[in-house]
């Protein structure tokens, strides 16, 4: 298989503290791949390192076979890249941010005026096309730094938590923006703390904890490998939720006790509810779901994501 | 390159593909190697354009306010009772290098101070084009020599004013045009690099002005010669870009009679505290851009 990225022990220090702690990881080309972890868990800096503008403290990375450190300017050609925060050029209009961000890849601008608008047709902006970009909500903004980002037609796009912040609407136009992307073939690299994009995004993920891989796979081998395929909730008040564990022992293969409600880790959910009323249990709010990148989360780390 | 096609060709929702093709990461890369300090360069002039009337109107009120105010009003004073103190010149061309020298570090004082830590901290701008194939030198460059360039449009207003004043007796005086963009740098890039080193902004800026800025503007022998300060003040002028520009503009715009061993001393001078200024600039992009 032809990988456009290969990371083999990559490590970063920050003085005393290791942000990254030894990963390896390839992705061929074509793949929506992502990096699943809680706030801290090394994701920006891996990306930082990806991208060609932070420095590994040792091991290897190749982006399109070129060596960041030494190829920097080669390898940042390659990528478009989102950040987690945007930096847009907010004293210049909406198009122009455009112009000016294709101007740093030497493309002309006979090419860079059309492709702006088509790519404000893409981010859905042509009529915010003149805009200060203050104007713009943060939704807009983000779909203005992706329309930045693809402005050198990038074969593959960096993307640090693109939808942290923004509403649930704005982040499902992102995402079917996102979506057309990996249609085209563009390879896409995430990071996340949402599992809910995690698994609408990514064909495959690492999940990271302090700056280590727990896990490897697709969302649903992860699920299948670290979790059951449905899970019963229950609420039986904070304080009977502690104390509650040992009534429960024996039904569903597994159990967490979490502060504000238990887990119970079954095949079938509604099996496991029977049986807990059945040994004349009344939870306050019952309910079955399908497993989630957040039980494998929480299983791997004893950790949920979202604190 | 390939023909364009009209923009309505391209697909409206993106999902087949364009007709338009952008060049290879190769070539990308290979351009912004060579010229990515001129593309940075092009985007901060693009901000300033923004700014621009406010840029014009300051290169050419600052001007003609101070030499009708110390040119012309105050001259009416100090030209009837201090013959000869000034080199045989009038006060007006006494002082007109020394207010265009200062007008190019207030300048540098501003264009290398907030933008800098607007560019690290407040809205980030050095980092889009930080993930481009632009290098962190070529950054720092960039925003030089957009400065640069504004140093010398805003030099040549002033100078041109200044000759409508007739204050700049000599052939050679556009030279100072020249000049006050040389200490602009010699006194900016300095001061740059120490705003790239600041993380946390408390005011130093203020205090720069208040207390540098300020200080070297008074005692440079811009109003009245140095060696009538005693000498207890007079380090501030040796020490100051801002005097050994205004006495090198002095010799371009009335020959000033000065030991040409004094004049190559204030080039090395400025020369050699822009090119320390711009070593440590470099510096501090990379480190910090890079961590």
């Amino acid at each position: 298989m032809q990988y456009v990225i290969t990371a083999e022990n990559l490590t970063k220090t920050y003085g005393d503290v290791t942000a990254v702690d030894g990963i390896s990881f390839s992705v061929p080309a074509g793949e929506a791949f992502g990096l699943l972890g809680p706030n801290g868990a090394g994701k920006s800096t891996t990306m930082k390192m990806i991208g060609g503008v932070s420095q590994r403290t040792s091991g290897s990375l190749s982006i399109m076979g070129l060596d960041p450190e030494s190829h920097g300017p080669e390898v940042r050609a390659h990528l478009g890249v989102v950040p987690q925060q945007d930096n847009l050029d907010e004293e210049l209009r909406v198009r122009d941010n455009l112009l000016v961000y294709g101007r740093y890849f030497g493309l002309p601008m006979s090419y860079l005026r059309p492709k702006a608008d088509e790519l404000l047709e893409f981010a859905q902006l042509t009529d915010k096309a003149k805009s200060k970009v203050d104007a713009l909500s943060g939704g807009m903004k983000r779909r203005l730094t992706i329309a930045r980002s693809l402005i050198n037609e990038p074969r593959i796009l960096l993307l640090d938590e693109p939808t942290t912040g923004l509403d649930p609407q704005a982040r499902h136009i992102l995402w079917d923006r996102l979506f057309r992307l990996k249609e085209q073939g563009v390879t896409l690299i995430l990071t996340t703390h949402y599992m809910d994009e995690a698994e609408q995004l990514c064909d495959r993920l690492i999940v990271v904890d302090k700056g280590r891989i727990m896990a490897e796979g697709s969302p649903a081998s992860l699920i299948r490998e670290y979790s059951t395929r449905e899970v019963l909730e229950l609420r039986f008040g904070s304080e009977r939720n502690a104390t509650i564990g040992a009534e429960l022992e024996g039904i569903g293969e597994r159990l967490e006790t979490l502060p504000d409600r238990v887990l119970i880790y079954a095949h079938d959910g509604e099996a496991a509810l029977e049986q807990v009323s059945a040994r004349g249990l009344r939870p306050v709010t019952s309910l079955v779901r399908r497993s989630s990148l957040e039980d494998v989360f929480l299983r791997l780390t004893g950790r949920s994501l979202v604190d | 390159m390939t023909e364009q096609p009209s923009p309505s060709v391209a697909d409206a929702g993106g999902r087949g593909p364009s007709v338009l093709r952008a060049h290879s990461p190769a070539v990308s890369a290979a351009r912004a190697r060579r010229w990515g300090a001129f593309y940075y360069a092009e985007q901060v002039l693009r901000v300033m354009k923004s700014y621009g009337w406010t840029i014009v109107m300051y290169g050419v009120g600052q001007p003609v306010a101070y030499l009708f105010a110390m040119g012309v009003g105050l001259a009416t004073l100090v030209d009837t009772s201090s013959e000869g103190v000034f080199g045989g010149v009038s006060y007006l061309a006494f002082i007109a290098p020394a207010l265009l020298i200062s007008a190019a570090v207030m300048t540098a004082a501003n264009e290398f101070t907030f933008p800098v830590m607007d560019g690290f901290k407040w809205r980030r701008v050095y980092y889009g084009p930080h993930a481009s194939p632009l290098t962190p030198e070529q950054i720092a460059a960039g925003h030089i020599m957009a400065v640069t360039l504004r140093f010398l449009l805003q030099s040549a207003i002033y100078f041109a004013v200044v000759a409508l004043f007739g204050a700049s007796p000599s052939g050679w005086g556009w030279v100072s045009v020249l000049v006050a963009t040389l200490a602009g740098l010699s006194f900016g890039l300095p001061l740059m690099a120490y705003a790239a080193s600041i993380k946390e902004d408390k005011g130093q800026f203020a205090m720069v002005m208040r207390f540098i800025v300020t200080p070297l503007f008074l005692f440079s022998g811009t109003f009245f010669p140095l060696d009538s300060l005693p000498l207890v003040v007079r380090w501030i002028g040796w020490i100051s870009p801002i005097w050994h520009g205004t006495e090198l503009g002095r010799v371009f715009s009335y020959g000033y009679d000065e030991s040409p061993l004094l004049t190559m001393l204030h080039i090395v001078f400025l020369v050699g505290l822009a090119v320390a200024g711009w070593l440590l600039t470099k510096r501090q992009f990379v480190r910090r851009l890079g961590q």
